[in-house]
């Protein structure tokens, strides 16, 4: 028998158990097995096309899910389909711009939307984080041109942040 | 003081995790957890210019280095190593296949007990990881928590109030958190229960799945069970799902069908793990797929006592250090998959045929 991905023969035959669909067996060659075994343990592409294929289903037409694949972030420029494509955002940013259309996708994948678990105990505030990432990239660009004034200002910029988020964080604790 | 480092005497020791020793042993292999954490003023990894990638990586490095008692930490350029390098700690399970496949600027810290690394430009800036021997997931997630609030000391990370730690993929969003227990499940592989007791496993948010597959079997019957969600649970109850209610059930399951095999066939099992030790002693030649089929066999039959002369740290030791990097770093040369044969089977040889002790296995 070959392997599914190449010519080789497959000496790997694997069964993933937990596929939704039921078992579900590989035939591959030792190569590409260590591929597919080193993975994390599901394909999160995968599962996100299948959380957004649930997503149309539950109401969204066609049309509204081509409106949404153009939507672009305007830090890091990630449209929604190209982030649908790869399973992965471009920046933090994206988990407030792209809020609403992720929403649904989280109570798919978590059955839930609120995080309840461990906080840092200083954190930038979410809106400061798009302003750091730019910040960052004006500074480099500052840097790159020579224009250290400039820079300097803006580190100071991306300081004063960087420590009004973590006060931001202490009070949001404390309102819990 | 973190320091520069190779790893060529990595290849003659064996990680913490792989001794044997911990809570359920004869049966769990390693506990382990993950964290995904990201920096707050930069892209996500696939959004990163090369620029960006260095200074991350460059970043990370110098507060990791003001962290006072990291002492003796390796830190590997992983984009400078040979291939033959980047497999090998995979095959250590010290960085994942994704990282070592990766291009651009990426490294990996490495405690010297091999118990904890952090990967830098992973998928997410940081993936911080704690391995323990044996069943220990509530030590796992005190090391990790530890060592997550020493870096979150240093570094500013990307953070939402309601979504929690921010991450690359949203399938890690919330905790970042993955527990991932490896088990040897050789009895309820004999006795054909293994697919039935991983179905009744399907509804409740775990991930199962077998390791270096052959057939409807698994070579080695390894397999991990790991959590599937990440956000809206706090991390101690993730942690308490698969350790306290998933993985006590498969064991449970596992030692009856143990129980099971020493009274139905007392004398055939016996013979069964016996022609393993024999053939993984004597053979001449040997593919790392027929190696694990015997190991693990060979591993079962030391845990039920039908083995008395070889420890359990050393089988552990020989299922890692038999794959092909490994045996090339111990030769220190390049060998082809034949060559790798003849000296897997060398190797295994001087291991089992002798009577080693514990002592043996660094």
């Amino acid at each position: 028998m070959k392997c599914q991905y190449c010519e080789k023969p497959a000496t790997f035959h694997i069964t993933e158990l937990t596929e939704p669909g039921g078992p579900q067996v590989m035939h591959l060659c030792e190569e590409h097995a260590r591929g597919f075994l080193q993975k994390e343990a599901s394909s999160p592409a995968a599962s996100i096309a299948g959380a957004l294929a649930k997503q149309l289903n539950l109401g969204q037409t066609k049309q509204e899910l081509a409106e949404l694949d153009q939507k672009e972030c305007p830090v890091c420029g990630i449209s929604f389909f190209e982030f649908r494509n790869t399973g992965r955002l471009g920046c933090p940013f994206d988990y407030t711009h792209f809020s609403t259309d992720l929403i649904p996708l989280l109570t798919n994948i978590h059955d839930s939307v609120e995080h309840c678990g461990k906080r840092p105990h200083r954190a930038a505030a979410a809106d400061s984080q798009a302003e750091l990432i730019q910040l960052r990239r004006e500074m480099e660009e500052a840097v790159e041109r020579e224009d250290y004034e400039t820079a300097s200002g803006i580190r100071d910029e991306l300081r004063r942040i960087e420590e009004a988020g973590s006060s931001d964080q202490v009070a949001s604790e404390d309102e819990e | 003081m973190i320091r520069d480092s190779d790893f060529d005497d990595l290849a003659h020791k064996s990680g913490e995790w792989l001794r044997g020793t911990g809570p359920e042993s004869d049966i769990v292999i390693s506990s382990r957890i993950r964290l995904a954490r990201n920096l707050a003023d930069f892209p996500f990894i696939r959004r990163c210019s090369d620029e960006d990638r260095i200074s991350i990586e460059r970043t990370v490095r110098a507060k990791m280095d003001s962290i006072d008692d990291w002492r003796d930490i390796r830190y590997i350029d992983i984009e400078q190593l040979s291939e033959i390098d980047r497999q090998f700690l995979v095959e250590r399970q010290l960085i994942s296949r994704e990282i070592a496949d990766a291009e651009g600027s990426r490294a990996v810290a490495i405690d010297p007990s091999e118990q904890y690394s952090v990967m830098i430009n992973e998928e997410d800036h940081l993936r911080i990881q704690v391995m323990h021997s044996g069943l220990d997931l509530k030590l796992a997630w005190q090391s990790i928590d530890q060592l997550d609030d020493k870096l979150e000391g240093a570094i500013l990370y990307a953070f939402h109030p309601q979504f929690g730690y921010l991450t690359a993929c949203p399938t890690n969003v919330g905790t970042g958190l993955r527990v991932s227990v490896m088990l040897h499940l050789p009895a309820l592989v004999i006795t054909r229960q293994i697919d039935k007791v991983f179905r009744s496993m399907q509804r409740i948010n775990v991930t199962v799945r077998g390791l270096y597959g052959e057939g409807s079997q698994y070579t080695g019957d390894f397999y991990q069970v790991s959590n599937q969600i990440t956000l809206g649970h706090r991390e101690q109850d993730l942690v308490s799902l698969v350790g306290d209610d998933v993985v006590p059930r498969i064991i449970e399951y596992e030692r009856k069908a143990r129980d099971f095999l020493v009274k139905q066939g007392q004398q055939d099992l016996h013979d069964d793990v016996s022609r393993a030790l024999g053939i993984l002693s004597t053979a001449k030649k040997i593919s790392s797929e027929e190696t694990m089929h015997y190991l693990s066999k060979v591993r079962m039959g030391v845990n039920l006592g039908l083995i008395d002369d070889v420890p359990v740290g050393i089988i552990n030791k020989l299922f890692i250090h038999t794959q092909p990097a490994h045996l090339q770093k111990l030769q220190g040369r390049l060998l082809g998959s034949s060559d790798r044969n003849v000296e897997r089977a060398t190797y295994l040889q001087r291991h089992l045929s002798g009577k080693l002790s514990d002592g043996d296995l660094n």
